[in-house]
């Protein structure tokens, strides 16, 4: 029954990996391989490192913000466990730092407030329109879910950020137009936004542009997917467990089994032994009880 | 079908029983005769109906927080994956579950090809099979639309576009699914509806397809008919459930391991950009485990021909017990039909992989390939085999499949030597 059981996983697996084949199927024609990075949060019992979503978090209000939204998270995420664990006078400090537009109130007026914890991310733009139509065109995507949004996720992220290059030769770039070989088409309508120097980090770490690349990815990663940690622990304790119960539901299947298994054994040899005494009557003539 | 007839043990059990037989039903579930030589391969019936229980219980609970709106829609979606306590698990064991319901039941098909059990008496089960099979398709498609992202947004315009095909009437047709003059918010809402109905039609086709397989019984890896009441068959409960839950507790540490580890692999990244009707992503796919027939759609040159071929494909299935005529059930009494079916097994991955690459050069050619090898298989190789393939010779029981292997002799001797002493070769 084990190899019965094996030739099932073998199967299994197989089919799993076919279905994997196919999802790199979906790329692009022109692939350019990803920067790949050793990222604390893949892996089994991967997590995020705390200072590095802080310090993207930083980037991403100094530099992304003017232009991307992160319209599905709240201030409050900043302070939960699992993201960047800013303490809540912390969070509550960054929320008030933004005007929120509020109402109606009791005079049917709108009016502004500072934010709350409670607040979503306040947007660079009104709406899409406005943010397309100050972009020159092109609208700079809402940053909630780009990380799964985008093949290769923070690898891409971190490959985009330090893919601006010089065209090569005889490469037609029109106005507002850069470009980036991670980029599909290599044409990309944002302006290189990072550069050594440009944010400073508070806790010492050298801002070069791969660290703030790495550190704002991984920000974004987060921001796309709050709960990873905890999805990462549970995931663990569930298999576990299910090891435990598959080992416990097996012996109890032998156990079951072997109601009927032994009384198969025992038939199968009274059978056989009917068999053998019918053959043995052949060699031995016409007298099958002399040959017990 | 019963062999005797069940009485509850207490007074009010038969009071009950002799008006609404619900006692001897579930009398009937425990002790239905199962051959007792069933492998591996027979537990994916069982696997099937956790996922569907699974997956119609988690979407319950997702459709309470899940807006069916073309502009809330996204954010709902976003909503509880982010606030709703535990949402994220709730939704990537639905979006998974579906992948590993389709997992589980291509592997059921093919052992019913495998096994022959779709052979008399078994067609209806068979075709309550297919049908479940059909509607789990449409469920998985409009379920696909839902999070209206850009696939869904996409694969919903491709595919009620194929219905523009039909002459005539095709363009009505199509615009009668939308609910307007493209896919827009009453397609989305109309899609909800159905995504909610069609889980339960398949829990009614279930209760059919298990009644069916109760009137015959399980057919076996040997294929021949099993002697029921004696040592052949065991009872349901517990040999079989203990069975079906062990290898079902094995099949969902690879559905945890999609859940917890790789919850987003199975999907399509632009499924997190929101529907954008003026932009058309550079390939539209549809998930994993519709590619076979999106190959098959795309080999044939006409839009028509496409469509007619892609339901073809299924539905010749449903004629499978009448073209295959051989009446040997199981192929490893087939030495032929066995080569066959695996060529069949390798054609329809490879029009899987062919299905999620661009249709042109050389993918365009194996999948026409492909795609004429899967029809003369079901339609002139089987009925062929059916007629010229020489089988092995059956046992005469399941419990008696050995009695030409040569360890019989060795058996033999041992077994007699026991008998006679130590001096074995003086009985010859």
């Amino acid at each position: 029954m084990l190899i019965r059981l094996n030739s099932f996983l073998i199967n299994i697996i197989f089919f799993i990996f076919i279905s994997a084949i196919s999802n790199p199927a979906y790329s692009e024609e022109k692939n350019v391989d990803l920067l790949k990075i050793n990222w604390s949060f893949k892996g089994l019992l991967g997590t995020f490192d705390r200072s590095s979503l802080q310090r993207g978090y930083q980037v991403y209000q100094e530099v992304c913000s003017a232009c991307h939204s992160i319209q599905y998270l709240s201030y409050r995420n900043l302070s939960e466990k699992g993201g960047p664990e800013f303490s809540e006078e912390e969070a509550k400090a960054i929320a008030a730092q933004f005007e929120v537009l509020d109402g109606p109130n009791s005079e049917g007026e709108m009016f502004t407030r500072s934010g709350r914890l409670s607040d979503k991310f306040v947007k660079p733009f009104p709406n899409v329109e406005a943010a397309t139509a100050a972009n020159g065109g092109a609208y700079p995507p809402d940053m909630s879910v780009l990380a799964k949004a985008r093949k290769g996720g923070a690898d891409y992220i971190y490959s985009l950020l330090l893919g601006y290059e010089d065209a090569p030769a005889g490469y037609e770039l029109d106005d507002g137009v850069y470009y980036n070989k991670y980029m599909a088409g290599q044409k990309i309508k944002m302006l290189k936004p990072l550069s050594d120097g440009v944010v400073e980090y508070s806790d010492g770490t050298q801002a070069t542009e791969a660290q703030m690349a790495k550190d704002v990815a991984t920000f974004l990663t987060w921001a796309a997917e709050p709960h990873l940690e905890v999805r990462h622990k549970t995931g663990v304790r569930a298999i576990l467990y299910l090891i435990v119960l598959i080992i416990l539901v097996y012996f109890s299947m032998k156990k079951v089994w072997s109601r009927v298994d032994s009384k198969d054994d025992l038939e199968q040899q009274e059978d056989t032994f009917d068999k053998v005494e019918k053959w043995t009557t052949q060699y031995e003539g016409d007298d099958p009880k002399s040959f017990k | 079908m019963s062999e005797e007839k069940y009485i509850p043990n207490s007074k009010i059990g038969q009071w009950f029983d002799s008006r609404l037989p619900l006692l001897t039903l579930s009398a009937h579930l425990r002790e239905y005769p199962t051959p007792r030589n069933l492998n591996y391969w027979w537990t994916f019936g069982g696997i099937l109906t956790f996922f569907l229980i699974t997956q119609i219980v988690t979407g319950v609970i997702l459709a309470m927080y899940y807006v069916a709106h073309s502009d809330l829609a996204f954010e709902s979606i976003e909503h509880i994956m982010r606030d709703i306590n535990y949402g994220w698990l709730i939704r990537y064991v639905h979006a998974n579950g579906s992948s590993m319901f389709f997992l589980a039941v291509y592997i059921h098909i093919f052992r019913t090809l495998y096994y022959g059990s779709y052979k008399s008496p078994r067609e209806v089960i068979w075709i309550t099979g297919l049908i479940i099979y059909l509607f789990m398709m449409v469920t998985a498609f409009t379920g696909y639309v839902l999070p209206w992202g850009q696939m869904s947004f996409w694969a919903a315009t491709v595919i009620t576009n194929l219905f523009s095909a039909i002459p005539l009437i095709g363009e009505n047709i199509t615009e009668w699914l939308w609910g307007g003059y493209s896919v827009g918010n009453p397609t989305l809402n109309r899609f909800y509806s159905l995504h909610y109905l069609f889980p339960f039609l398949i829990f009614g086709l279930v209760i059919l397809h298990i009644w069916a397989l109760h009137v015959p019984g399980n057919n076996n890896p040997v294929g021949i008919d099993v002697k029921k009441n004696n040592n052949e068959t065991v009872s349901f409960h517990p040999f079989i459930v203990m069975k079906d839950l062990f290898a079902l507790l094995v099949f969902l540490i690879i559905f945890f391991i999609f859940v917890f580890f790789a919850p987003n692999v199975l999907g399509h990244p632009d499924n997190y950009i929101v529907a954008n009707p003026l932009v058309t992503p550079t390939h539209i796919v549809p998930e994993w485990y519709l590619l076979p027939f999106y190959a098959i759609l795309r080999a044939i040159p006409s839009k028509l021909g496409g469509v007619i071929f892609m339901f073809a494909s299924i539905f010749i299935l449903m004629l499978l017990p009448w073209l295959d005529t051989s009446k040997v059930r199981s192929a490893t009494f087939r030495p032929l039909y066995k080569k066959f079916f695996w060529i069949l097994v390798v054609t329809v991955i490879l029009l899987g992989y062919l299905g999620a690459k661009p249709p042109e050069g050389i993918y365009l050619i194996l999948a026409r390939i492909a795609t004429i090898y899967y029809f003369v298989h079901f339609l002139i190789i089987l009925p062929l085999l059916g007629r010229y393939e020489k089988t092995s010779p059956l046992p005469l029981s399941i419990s008696d499949p050995v009695l030409n292997k040569p360890d019989i002799v060795d058996k033999f001797k041992k077994i007699v030597g026991e008998y006679e002493g130590e001096n074995v070769d003086s009985f010859k």
